[in-house]
């Protein structure tokens, strides 16, 4: 307790940034809920490819040696190169693994298989990544990218840590600002894209009543699209924040995240876009906490009993399931 | 794609269809052939990279945990996302009681451990089955994680991420001793130098606890029969197929629901608690939430609600994998796949109970083709 005290400023901003990832993640969860009513399992698995893209493009590209203004140009890249590989995923998953339940009209525990499935290959797949180079002879040229699949890749990225200035006892980096303004950017971007776009009122249209938004000449598929699209991107940029706070990745390394992002989704009231960051932010923040209160050890447990804790007081979430409604 | 399912079911009708001697001995026969499985070590369905009576035990463990999954999903419908947690606390129950704080015999730690389960799901289902559908997944979900954290981190109590070992085994009675067979292309030889001694529950043989297993399947099983045919099956069949309706005809559906929630708790702890003593050796990392989602894919597999199906399910998908060991890294990546053809293809499940398969071809043929008893003219 007395640790939670004497570095109150330092625990919230950590969680916070944590946070950022969370509700970043938890998008991908509730854009996808909302339209399909679907827990989209894999999603956690397009978070990782996203990290991965971004870890091989600074790899190609030559960034470990950069320094200055170059790793400004290079972080950009970087989330980037995330956002669009996670965001062209999340497109081959919902043709490959949706699409076909979708016209054949499977139950919801069904497209939850799939999805499973889904999970399996793409996070099995990226274990696997060297097999298949191996038979074509190009495992040694391309041992940067695809040596040690099982293992963590570290992102080619040297960013000295520079404190910037103090929120009360607390030196705020610049990794801790880059990951919470870059993802604040994000989510006013996203949250008026959906509130004031054409293609924004399509996805809450679908999302409060697909035959009607049909009926208005609403493409129901091209919004499902959209929204695996967004959701997609806001992985990969989240994938790219969690590279610059953690610094490595690994071919499991989207499940637990998923989890928590889902669990996030949940917390604020899946559907609810609005709903997805407050819970990514209060997960953060509680998990932070908890983890000066009862050890880093204890982390997760806080997380999960939070959860369990809310739904029981406010079974649909903190802001309630209204991806649908007016509000947004 | 109904090949399948009317090749299962053509058999089950030809079979009900027998007089009844002859059903009695055909079941017979199938249960002798199943518990002699290890000793015959057919070729084919043998293993070769692993230890085919380890690999039939578990396959009896996980047909068993997917019997007590399959209450909770496939007759009450509720998405339970995290019944590794009740395996992890059967297992840790034995293991806290048996070895690492006391000496009970097993054969008392496993009712307690049951008990404990049973306990423990009433405790998780109480506040958490009012909550509907997807939720209820995800407060699963991380039920089963809360229980593996736990484990690792309660230290003195559990033995943290070393684990509990010593954990006692079942009295041995060593009657006799039953030679293995040995097969030289498809002729059978009798092996005598390699016997199983009629239960003498060891490291080295696991064939005595793929019986014990397998016999408590089959109690299991018929226990799940005389449940689901009574009262108490047919409000959980209501409460899943209309929540509302149920709860307007009469059907007290939070109850039903907690108590086939705290059913599958308890089978769940049965299998857990079987699971330790067959291992003698148990750490968190047994109890990863990877195999909740594997035990939900058993029941979906098998089609929920169907308990020969999901059984066979749970074998096949524990088998295939050691089988085609030789696969090695690819089994996961092809277990994926195959998932995911099978809900593309096949998405009630290898073999859908026969009464959903009913409700489905009576749904096809247009209402007024349907008669006063509710049976379609074909």
């Amino acid at each position: 307790m007395d640790l939670l005290l004497n570095h109150f400023w330092e625990f919230t901003i950590t969680g916070l940034a944590f946070g950022a990832v969370y509700a970043l993640i938890a998008l991908g969860y509730t854009l996808v809920y909302g339209v399909l009513r679907l827990i989209n399992f894999a999603h956690s698995e397009v978070f990782m490819w996203g990290s991965f893209a971004s870890v091989w493009v600074l790899t190609a590209l030559g960034a470990s040696k950069a320094s200055g203004v170059g790793v400004v140009g290079f972080l950009v890249i970087g989330f980037a190169a995330a956002m669009v590989t996670s965001a062209l995923v999340a497109l081959g998953l919902e043709f490959v693994a949706y699409r076909p339940l979708r016209k054949r009209n499977s139950p919801p525990l069904i497209a939850l298989i799939s999805a499973i499935g889904a999970s399996f290959v793409l996070s099995e797949a990226m274990g696997l990544r060297d097999k298949p180079f191996k038979w074509f002879g190009l495992d040694t040229d391309l041992a940067s990218y695809v040596g040690r699949p099982r293992e963590a890749s570290p992102l080619p990225l040297n960013i000295d840590t520079v404190r910037l200035f103090r929120v009360f006892d607390y030196r705020v980096s610049n990794i801790d600002l880059i990951v919470l303004g870059s993802a604040i950017v994000m989510m006013v971007i996203l949250d008026q894209f959906v509130k004031r776009s054409r293609l924004g009122r399509g996805i809450r249209a679908v999302a409060q009543d697909p035959e009607a938004a049909a009926l208005m000449g609403v493409n129901r598929d091209r919004v499902i699209r959209l929204t695996f699209v967004i959701g997609g991107a806001m992985a990969g940029a989240a994938a790219m924040m969690y590279l610059l706070k953690i610094g490595v990745t690994r071919y499991n390394a989207g499940f637990l995240l998923g989890v928590k992002a889902f669990t996030a989704a949940v917390l604020g009231g899946i559907g609810n876009l609005r709903g997805a960051l407050l819970g990514g932010f209060v997960l953060g923040v509680a998990e932070s906490y908890g983890s000066a209160i009862f050890g880093s050890n204890w982390k997760d447990v806080v997380a999960f009993t939070l959860l369990v804790i809310i739904l029981l007081f406010r079974p649909t979430g903190l802001l309630g399931e209204s991806l649908g409604k007016a509000r947004a | 794609m109904n090949a399948v399912s009317s090749f299962f079911h053509g058999i089950g009708d030809r079979f009900r269809a027998l007089p009844r001697w002859a059903k009695i001995v055909l079941a017979i026969a199938a249960a002798v052939i199943v518990y002699l499985l290890p000793i015959i070590n057919p070729p084919l369905i043998t293993t070769t990279d692993s230890d085919f009576g380890a690999v039939l035990f578990l396959c009896a463990l996980y047909a068993l945990v997917a019997i007590g999954l399959n209450i909770v999903i496939g007759y009450a419908g509720l998405l339970d996302l995290g019944y590794i947690g009740f395996f992890a606390i059967g297992a840790f129950t034995v293991g806290v009681l048996g070895s690492a704080h006391a000496k009970l015999p097993l054969l008392l730690c496993i009712p307690i451990a049951m008990v404990v389960t049973l306990v423990s799901g009433i405790v998780l289902g109480a506040p958490t089955l009012r909550v509907r559908g997807d939720y209820l997944a995800i407060v699963t979900l991380g039920f089963g994680e809360i229980v593996r954290l736990i484990l690792v981190n309660a230290d003195s109590l559990t033995g943290g991420s070393r684990g509990i070992s010593n954990i006692p085994t079942p009295p041995n009675l060593d009657l006799f001793g039953i030679p293995h067979l040995v097969w030289d292309g498809f002729v059978a030889k009798v092996d005598l130098s390699n016997q199983t001694r009629f239960l003498q529950f060891g490291v080295t043989d696991s064939i005595p606890y793929y019986w014990l297993a397998l016999t408590l399947v089959f109690i299991v099983l018929f226990l799940d029969w005389r449940m689901q045919n009574s009262r108490v099956g047919r409000a959980w069949e209501a409460t899943r197929e209309d929540e509302d309706a149920a709860e307007l005809m009469g059907v007290p559906t939070f109850r039903f629901k907690l108590l086939a929630f705290a059913t599958g708790a308890a089978i769940g702890g049965l299998s857990g608690a079987l699971f330790a003593t067959k291992q003698q050796f148990i750490n968190p990392d047994n109890f990863t939430i990877l195999y909740s989602v594997l035990f939900v894919a058993m029941v979906v597999v098998g089609g929920q609600g169907n308990r020969w199906g999901v059984v066979v399910a749970a074998a096949l998908l524990t088998w295939a994998p050691e089988k085609f060991r030789f696969l090695a890294d690819a089994r996961f990546l092809l277990f994926g796949l195959a998932l995911m053809a099978l809900a593309i293809f096949r998405p009630q499940g290898l073999m859908p109970p026969r009464r959903s398969v009913r409700a489905k071809k009576a749904d096809e043929v247009a209402p007024d083709q349907i008669d006063a008893e509710g049976v379609a003219r074909a």
